[in-house]
C-alpha cells in the first residue's frame, strides 16, 4: 500500500480538473457528495457551570473521514463524546442545541442511549480492552446484544478481526488474555470490538497518540479500510495523521469551531488566521 | 581545614546515634504486635497440645479423634465429653446464615455506592455503614433476642408450624449477617471503584446497559477483591462472639435445624471461662484446645484471602 502522506495526497488531487467552479469541485468529490450522517446544530456544552463547547454545527457526510484538530483542551474530544452520548455519565454535563445522526435527534427523550452507541460506536485513546480473552472481548458487544449462537459468535469474532487486520496475528491464540498484546494490537483489537457491533459511525479518540510509529501507520491503514463501509469522526493532536488520514478537518479554539472544510483547503488556503497560526505550528 | 573535618565527624556521631534510636523504638513498636501474636500461638499450642505451662495440655487427656469425632460437648457431665462436631455445626449455621445475608447485601449495596450512586447520595449512605459498623457487637446480640427473634422469626416460623428457642442459630446468623453488611459493602467498593474508568467507558460505548457495565465489566475485573473480601468478612462472622452468645445460646447441639438453640465455639469459650471449672482442669484446657481449632479456620481463610488478593493485583497489570 502506498504512503498517503499529505503531499501525495495534494499532489492527487491536484490531479482533478481546476477548471470547475468552487462548489461544483466540491460536489464531484465522492465523500462531500455523500448524504449527510453526522450532525449537530447551535451544540453548546457544559460541565457544570463551566462552558466546554460554543454553538458548533456542522455536518459529516457518510463514509468519509473527519478529522477534529485543535490544542489540548480545545473542546475537540468533548464534541466528539456528545456524538454518541458519551458525556451522559458524567456527573452534572448539559446540551443545547440539537445532535443529529441520520437526521435523528440523540438527545430526544424517545432514543435509546443503548441502541445509539451501537449504532454509533467509539475507540479511546487509551486502548482499555477487558481482562478477558481476545475472543471474549471481540463477542462482549453481540453478547450483550442477545447473541448466544456460539457458531454466529465466531463468525463475527473473525470477521471482526479481519477487518481490523488482526486476525493473522491473533487466529492462534484467541482465547488467551487480551491483555498479553502489545499496545498496537490492543488498540486494534478495540477497534476490532467496536466494529462486532455493526456501528454506522466510528468515534475515535486519539487512537493512535500512544502507539509507536509503525502501529500508527497501521491504524491509518485501517482508518482508509474501513472509510469504504464507515463515518469515521477522529480526533488526533497530530496535524499530519490530520492530513493523511481524513477527508474534512474541523479546527477548534477554546470551545469553538473556528473554521470547517476539506482537508486540501483548511491546510492549504485555511480562511482563518487562527488556523494558518496552528497548523503552520506557531501555536498549539 | 582539619578542625572542620574534624567538627563534622563529631556531628555526624551523635546523628546517627539519633537516627537509630528513632529507627530502634519503630521497630519495638512493629514488634509489640508480632510478639502478642507469637505469644498467643505459643500459648495454645502449649496448652491445647504440649503441656508447656506446668498444667496438663488437653490432647494430653483427650485424644484428637474423640475430639473430632465424638458429637457431644458435655464438658462437665461426668468425665467431660469433648466432641467438638456441636461445636462445629453451631458456628458454621451462624456463618453459614451470616454469609447468606452478609455477602449479597454487602456486595448489592457496593456495586449501588460504586456504579449508581451519585455523589450525594454516597455522602449520605458510607457514613450510615460507618455507624453500622461501629455499634458495639453486644447492642447486636440484644437486638437480635429482644427484636429479631420475637419480631421477625417467631412470627415466619409459627406460619409454617416450626417451633422455635428463645435463643437460637438464625437469630444470631442474622444479625452476624448484618454486622458484616458493612465490611463486604466498604472493602468491595474500594475494589469496585479501583476498576480503571476506561473499562467503564468501553462497557457504555458497546452498547452496555449501566447492569451490564457492572455485572458483565466491573465485578468481573474486581473478583478477586471482592472474593477476598468475602473471605475476611466470613473470618469475622467465625470469630464474632457477643452477638452469638447472647442470640444463639449456649447449649451445644449437633443439630439439623437452626431455629434451635446452638453454641458456637466462641460462645463455649466465653461459657467456658466464665464457668466455676477449676484452672488446669481438662473442662479449662479445653477452652485453648477450641480457641486453637478456631485460630486454625480463620488463619487458613486469611491465607486463602491473601492469596486472592495477590493473585488480583496482576489484574491490570
Amino acid at each position: 500500500m502506498e504512503l498517503r502522506t499529505f503531499d501525495n495526497l495534494i499532489a492527487q488531487r491536484k490531479e482533478e480538473p481546476e477548471t470547475k467552479p468552487e462548489s461544483e469541485k466540491q460536489e464531484a468529490k465522492s465523500p462531500a457528495a455523500n448524504p449527510i450522517k453526522v450532525e449537530t446544530r447551535n451544540l453548546d456544552f457544559f460541565y457544570g457551570p463551566l462552558q466546554a463547547l460554543f454553538g458548533i454545527s456542522m455536518a459529516m457526510p457518510e463514509k468519509s473521514v473527519t478529522a477534529l484538530i485543535g490544542p489540548s483542551g480545545c473542546g475537540k474530544s468533548t464534541y466528539l463524546r456528545t456524538l454518541n452520548r458519551m458525556n451522559d455519565i458524567v456527573e452534572g454535563t448539559r446540551i443545547h442545541g440539537e445532535v443529529m445522526v441520520d437526521s435523528e435527534d440523540i438527545y430526544s427523550s424517545q432514543v435509546d442511549v443503548v441502541e445509539l452507541r451501537k449504532k454509533v460506536g467509539m475507540v479511546f485513546q487509551k486502548s482499555n480492552p477487558f481482562p478477558k480473552s481476545i475472543f471474549d472481548n471481540i463477542a462482549f458487544g453481540p453478547r450483550i446484544g442477545g447473541q448466544r449462537n456460539k457458531k454466529e459468535l465466531e463468525e463475527i469474532v473473525v470477521r471482526s478481526l479481519k477487518q481490523a487486520a488482526l486476525w493473522d496475528e491473533v487466529k492462534d491464540r484467541l482465547h488467551s488474555s487480551a491483555l498479553a498484546m502489545s499496545g498496537g494490537q490492543q488498540q486494534r483489537l478495540c477497534i476490532a470490538r467496536t466494529l462486532a457491533t455493526n456501528p454506522e459511525v466510528i468515534l475515535m479518540d486519539e487512537p493512535a497518540s500512544a502507539l509507536d510509529p509503525a502501529s500508527t501507520s497501521r491504524i491509518e491503514d485501517l482508518i482508509f479500510e474501513l472509510k469504504k463501509n464507515y463515518t469515521i469522526i477522529i480526533v488526533t493532536h497530530n496535524m499530519q495523521q490530520a492530513a493523511r488520514v481524513s477527508d474534512f478537518t474541523a479546527f477548534f479554539y477554546q470551545g469553538r469551531l473556528i473554521e470547517f472544510g476539506t482537508t486540501r483547503d483548511l491546510f492549504t488556503t485555511p480562511k482563518e488566521k487562527q488556523t494558518e497560526d496552528y497548523i503552520t505550528g506557531r501555536f498549539g | 581545614m582539619k578542625g572542620q573535618r574534624h567538627s563534622l565527624a563529631a556531628k555526624a556521631s551523635g546523628r546517627r546515634f539519633w537516627e537509630s534510636s528513632i529507627e530502634f523504638s519503630l521497630f519495638s513498636c512493629a514488634l509489640v504486635s508480632v510478639l502478642t501474636t507469637a505469644a498467643i500461638i505459643f500459648v495454645l499450642f502449649s496448652e491445647a497440645i504440649f503441656g508447656l505451662g506446668g498444667s496438663v495440655a488437653f490432647f494430653q487427656e483427650v485424644s484428637l479423634w474423640h475430639f473430632l469425632t465424638d458429637t457431644k460437648w458435655a464438658p462437665q457431665y461426668g468425665e467431660g465429653e469433648f466432641g467438638i462436631l456441636p461445636l462445629l455445626v453451631g458456628t458454621m449455621w451462624v456463618t453459614g446464615i451470616a454469609a447468606l445475608i452478609g455477602i449479597p447485601f454487602g456486595l448489592a449495596t457496593a456495586v449501588y455506592l460504586s456504579e449508581y450512586a451519585s455523589p450525594r447520595t454516597r455522602r449520605i449512605i458510607k457514613p450510615l455503614l460507618e455507624i453500622l459498623a461501629g455499634i458495639p457487637t453486644v447492642v447486636y446480640g440484644y437486638f437480635a433476642l429482644v427484636f429479631i427473634t420475637p419480631l421477625v422469626i417467631e412470627p415466619f416460623a409459627k406460619f409454617f408450624g416450626i417451633p422455635v428457642d428463645t435463643f437460637n442459630a438464625v437469630s444470631a446468623g442474622l444479625v452476624v449477617g448484618i454486622m458484616i453488611i458493612p465490611m463486604v459493602s466498604s472493602l468491595s467498593e474500594d475494589v469496585l471503584r479501583a476498576v480503571p474508568r476506561g473499562l467503564r467507558e468501553a462497557g457504555y460505548a458497546l452498547g452496555s446497559t449501566r447492569f451490564d457495565v457492572s455485572v458483565k465489566v466491573v465485578i468481573p475485573a474486581a473478583l478477586s477483591g471482592i472474593l477476598a473480601s468475602f473471605l475476611l468478612a466470613i473470618s469475622r462472622a467465625l470469630g464474632e462472639t457477643m452477638a452469638v452468645n447472647i442470640a444463639g445460646g449456649v447449649r451445644p447441639t449437633l443439630t439439623a435445624n437452626p431455629f434451635e438453640q446452638i453454641c458456637t465455639m466462641t460462645s463455649n469459650i466465653v461459657a467456658m471461662a466464665g464457668s466455676d471449672a477449676p484452672a488446669g482442669s481438662v473442662q479449662y484446657q479445653s477452652i485453648y484446645a477450641v480457641a486453637l481449632s478456631l485460630f486454625a479456620i480463620t488463619f487458613a481463610m486469611n491465607v486463602l484471602s491473601q492469596f486472592i488478593l495477590n493473585k488480583y493485583r496482576e489484574v491490570y497489570q
